[in-house]
């Protein structure tokens, strides 16, 4: 799998990150390397072949539909890089 | 009178019980240590008053003639990928710089309840992506070992437990917690000359422990022997309401259970981890391996894991995919990095923040893991990944019919220089070859050092078991580090 320029770029803005066009030629070829790379993949007879969803049997466990933790929002909020009011504020988003 | 840094954990836990030392001079002793270590870069932050405090309430619990806990008097070093609250927690990346966890995450809570003193945080290639610790945004960890040649070029500690395995190897902290999610833990163990075990996968509660591939990430204990690492998992393993995976079973008494007589055992070389261009000295480690546990009484016998050589190219695919998920919550909102370019919009926030915090191989791997999620690809990749991961599993399991555990080398050479893989991303991922298939199974496995190269460098020894059959990993482990006599250590140039 060839991977280009364009293609990079979509990835990244699907990845919510930045990148200039240096970026996208840099790593359009090493992105393909890499995709080339896992492509044996497809060699594999996995016909019949569950998906893995978990490497041990293990149940979802179920408890009362309850309130167990809470209350502490001043804690959560002295990380944020910015908050008002007891809010997470961020630019608008509305015009 | 003997360097207290000398000691392991289990010589300073039963040292502290006898009152042959106090817990306070252990913890000065390494606090010291710490501090004039600053040349390796392995510790991120510095805890000092964390093990002192731990200490003096082991002295006053002794005093007091209570009985001590576990782990009490023993000071450890904490991967940064672990939340300590109110201690500064980053994974080794920009994007979290400065983020003070309100909460403790489940397994070092775990190790303090257990009595143990925390030293420092330690410093990880970023978010636990990288096998050499070049990725972290804080540094190079060095390598307290140097080759034997006299170039004294500055070594990779493996990774990303990198400043964990460094920092044991060079007795800054007799034991530090680690993570695996694909050879995390026993590559650099192996890279460093000490042991250190992944546990099967649920063992470890990950809650609080920063998400890189959620199926894969499994904590585990890094030390200066086998003896150790039972001690330090025991403490660490353990049921976990707060993590849906989390198995529901009691912890065994590893310790209690280690033996190193392996008769009635049988142990499986699988064929394909004769990988092309293995060193020589490494196929004659692997070959001394056997020979010694032959001689712990075990059976050898030959299997075949057909789907080996797969297992990296499935990993690649379904770690950067969960990685690609996990790391969504980093945008500039909560908590971290916040980059807000002059009149950006909340777009532009999240792509600025993003570009700016992450580090190349962790947005090298969110763009693979995006891409093979993204419309059209998923089954292409990403089942097919899954279904190549069932596989895998199975291979294992057929193996289990006729062996009880599998030898292996840990790593496919010695630890190299640092600088000397970082150009080529596949290079550095092959270092994973021999590890990764049992991560994809879940299943628990060690590395314990087994000799040194022509260079005077470490060679690791892996151990692969049956799910939730620690015991006849550590029993194995404990058969080669008894005959191996490891007892080399890195000269301190530091």
């Amino acid at each position: 799998m060839s991977v280009d320029t364009k293609t990079v770029k979509k990835v990244a803005s699907l990845a919510r990150i930045a990148i200039s066009d240096d970026d996208a030629e840099r790593l359009a070829p090493e992105l393909s390397q890499i995709l080339g790379w896992i492509e044996q993949l497809g060699e594999v007879d996995t016909s019949g072949v569950e998906p893995m969803t978990a490497v041990i049997p293990n149940s979802l466990r179920l408890r009362d539909d309850v309130v167990t933790d809470g209350g502490i929002r001043d804690a959560l909020m002295i990380n944020a890089p910015q908050a008002e009011h007891g809010f997470f504020t961020v630019p608008k988003v509305i015009e | 009178m003997t360097d207290l840094t000398d000691l392991g954990i289990k010589q300073i836990r039963d040292g502290v019980r006898a009152g042959s030392f106090s817990a306070v001079d252990v913890a000065d002793a390494f606090t010291a240590k710490v501090s004039r270590a600053k040349a390796l870069n392995a510790f991120l932050v510095e805890t000092p008053e964390h093990a002192l405090a731990a200490a003096r309430a082991a002295d006053a619990a002794r005093a007091a003639g209570e009985t001590l806990k576990p782990l009490a008097g023993v000071p450890i070093g904490m991967k940064d990928l672990f939340c300590t609250n109110g201690v500064t927690t980053t994974a080794a990346s920009s994007i979290l710089g400065g983020f003070t966890p309100p909460y403790e995450s489940t397994v070092s809570q775990n190790l303090w309840d257990a009595g143990a003193g925390m030293l420092g945080k330690l410093n990880m290639d970023q978010f636990a992506m990288g096998s050499s610790n070049e990725t972290s945004a804080f540094g190079n960890v060095i390598s307290p070992w140097r080759r034997a040649d006299g170039s004294n070029a500055p070594l990779a500690p493996g990774g990303s437990s990198g400043g964990s395995s460094a920092a044991v190897a060079a007795r800054l902290c007799p034991g530090a917690t680690g993570t695996d999610t694909g050879g995390s833990i026993r590559q650099p163990a192996a890279f460093t000359g000490i042991s250190g075990i992944k546990p099967t996968y649920g063992r470890c509660s990950r809650w609080g422990t920063i998400a890189f591939a959620s199926s894969l990430d499994q904590a585990g204990p890094m030390a200066r022997d086998v003896t150790d690492c039972a001690i330090m998992l025991e403490a660490m393993a353990g049921f976990d309401k707060k993590d849906a995976t989390s198995l529901q079973l009691d912890v065994p008494g590893w310790e209690r259970g280690l033996s190193s007589d392996l008769k009635g055992k049988r142990v499986g070389i699988p064929k394909e981890y004769r990988v092309d261009n293995m060193p020589a000295e490494i196929e004659a480690l692997w070959q001394q391996g056997i020979d010694w546990l032959r001689d712990a009484g075990a059976e050898i016998v030959e299997v075949s894991l057909p789907h080996t050589k797969y297992a990296l190219p499935a990993y690649y695919i379904i770690a950067p995919a969960e990685a690609s998920s996990n790391l969504a919550r980093y945008d500039g909102v909560r908590y971290g990095l916040r980059d807000l370019p002059d009149g950006a919009g909340l777009q532009d926030m999240y792509a600025a923040t993003r570009a700016d915090g992450f580090g190349t191989e962790v947005k090298r791997r969110i763009m693979i893991g995006t891409y093979v999620l993204s419309a059209g690809f998923y089954d292409a990749y990403y089942t097919q990944a899954q279904k190549v991961r069932t596989l895998i599993a199975r291979d294992f399991e057929r193996a289990w019919a006729s062996c009880d555990v599998l030898l292996t080398p840990t790593a496919p050479s010695a630890a190299f220089a640092l600088g000397e893989k970082s150009a080529d991303p596949i290079a550095m991922y092959l270092n994973d070859v021999f590890t990764v298939p049992s991560s994809l199974a879940g299943l628990p496995a060690m590395s314990v050092p087994g000799g040194l190269d022509a260079n005077g460098l470490p060679l690791g020894l892996q151990i692969i078991g049956r799910s939730l059959d620690e015991q006849g990993v550590l029993n194995a482990g404990l058969a080669i580090e008894e005959r191996a006599g490891f007892a080399a250590r890195p000269e301190a140039w530091w």
